[in-house]
């Protein structure tokens, strides 16, 4: 299981709550399980061409990935951030 | 519906709607709905008028549709926003939806929404999905009319989609890098449409494509008679005809026929109102000497009369935007514009006088009035 940091840009979609565990073998995988569960999330963090968004930062523990490939393993935690987008 | 009016004001930081009393007097400011999305349009269905449906995104998040279907009480977002084919050559994302429209009257359900980087796509069931119109994303010269990087401060754009009301299958786009577009079977082949549109910017000043098609107008009452706020011009084309004819000539010289808008007449095939900007040198985009006007023609363009009673007379720097200008439809014409100051001006005698009704809004981006 992963558990997932959820930015309070992403917190409408999850109802509040800004930890959630979710279940995947790689960021696409994990960002799949939650996007199933808040219909919506996924698309406004990844684009159609699976990148992620500009002023999006995924972070697998202290690591940054721009890569939805990325693994994870159980236990593993995935931060999402919304940064630096402009005033 | 009733005489009242609403006005649906998409800001860069979130939506509101202003709702007047029947006399169009008195108005009350709602809002704000989405506080921080950018809502680059927020439009009422004129088939369904308690349908709304927005175009949003955030400086961080991606792009979705918002959807109302008891006149922006409650909202319900889209499963499938617009997106560029997964894998697609091009490798194109959309960055924001610009220009959402309701499909033609007989098709209930369609709408239509053009974007940035430039793309079209069409939903027939709301605004649920939306699909790609392969026509035009995958056009062998997209590239060529619509560079992604080609286009406006805040990216290319497809800028604005006009239906023919006689016609679901004819339509135009007005485009910010190949001018005015053209489909007559509804979007699965394309055609520039700018003989003798002007484009200062490039070394051929009257090529096929390339121009700058800020905002274009059929006139309600004459589909043939198109309207065109170009970034080179005031323009008009009476089809079948080709050829454009550059009615902003008679505006005059020290105004220019620089803008964003263009608002036609919905009774009238021959009156229409522009907002002029300054198109000098470095391009300010204000309003001509600090002294904003509306113009309004009611002879196709052979002259024009300026209307600035109740505006500032010094110092009033407006900049509106090509959503932000638009008329109601009424008798006599209501005319409303948002600024990117944050403030709204009203015109209940079709430009004969204006007034604020709103002000210190954040940057608005889109006014589009509908019958409460």
């Amino acid at each position: 299981m992963i558990q997932v940091l959820i930015p309070s840009q992403l917190t409408s979609y999850t109802g509040g709550v800004t930890r959630v565990d979710a279940a995947g073998a790689t960021v696409g995988s994990v960002l799949d399980d939650l996007d199933a569960r808040y219909p919506g999330l996924k698309f406004r963090v990844i684009d159609e061409q699976d990148r992620v968004r500009k002023h999006m930062r995924l972070f697998i523990g202290r690591d940054e990935t721009r890569s939805i490939a990325a693994p994870l393993g159980d236990g593993d935690e995935l931060l999402i951030f919304g940064a630096l987008s402009g005033g | 519906m009733s005489d009242a009016i609403q006005l649906l004001v998409g800001t860069r930081k979130g939506a509101w709607i202003l709702r007047s009393d029947a006399a169009r007097n008195h108005w009350r400011v709602n809002g704000p709905q989405f506080l921080g999305q950018i809502v680059s349009h927020l439009v009422a269905d004129p088939r369904d008028p308690r349908t709304f449906m927005a175009a949003v995104a955030t400086g961080h998040l991606g792009p979705t549709i918002l959807r109302s279907a008891d006149a922006g009480e409650t909202w319900r977002e889209a499963t499938q926003p617009p997106a560029f084919p997964k894998g697609e050559p091009q490798g194109r994302s959309v960055d924001h939806t610009f220009w959402l429209e309701p499909g033609h009257a007989s098709e209930p359900g369609v709408w239509w929404a053009a974007t940035s980087p430039p793309g079209l796509f069409r939903s027939a069931d709301g605004g649920d999905t939306w699909d790609s119109v392969a026509g035009l994303n995958a056009h062998p010269k997209i590239l060529d009319w619509m560079p992604p990087d080609g286009g406006t401060p805040d990216g290319a754009i497809v800028a604005g989609i006009a239906i023919d009301p006689r016609d679901a299958r004819h339509m135009y786009l007005a485009t910010c890098s190949a001018g005015v577009l053209e489909t007559t079977d509804q979007g699965a082949t394309w055609a520039p449409l700018n003989e003798n549109v002007r484009c200062d910017f490039l070394p051929d000043p009257y090529p096929e494509y390339g121009q700058d098609a800020h905002q274009i107008a059929l006139a309600p009452t004459n589909p043939d008679r198109i309207w065109q706020q170009n970034h080179c011009g005031i323009y008009r084309l009476d089809r079948p005809a080709q050829r454009w004819e550059r009615i902003g000539d008679a505006m005059p010289r020290d105004v220019g026929d620089i803008g964003f808008s263009i608002v036609p007449h919905p009774r009238c095939d021959q009156t229409a109102w522009v907002f002029p900007m300054d198109g000098t040198e470095v391009w300010p985009r204000v309003s001509p000497g600090g002294r904003p006007a509306a113009y309004r023609t009611r002879d196709g363009g052979a002259s024009w009369e300026r209307q600035d009673n109740g505006f500032p007379t010094e110092q009033g720097w407006f900049t509106v935007k090509r959503q932000a200008f638009c008329g109601d439809g009424g008798a006599p014409m209501g005319l409303y514009l948002g600024t990117t100051g944050g403030e709204i001006w009203a015109s209940a005698d079709e430009g004969e006088s204006w007034r604020q009704i709103a002000a210190h809004l954040p940057e608005i981006y889109s006014v589009v009035a509908a019958r409460v």
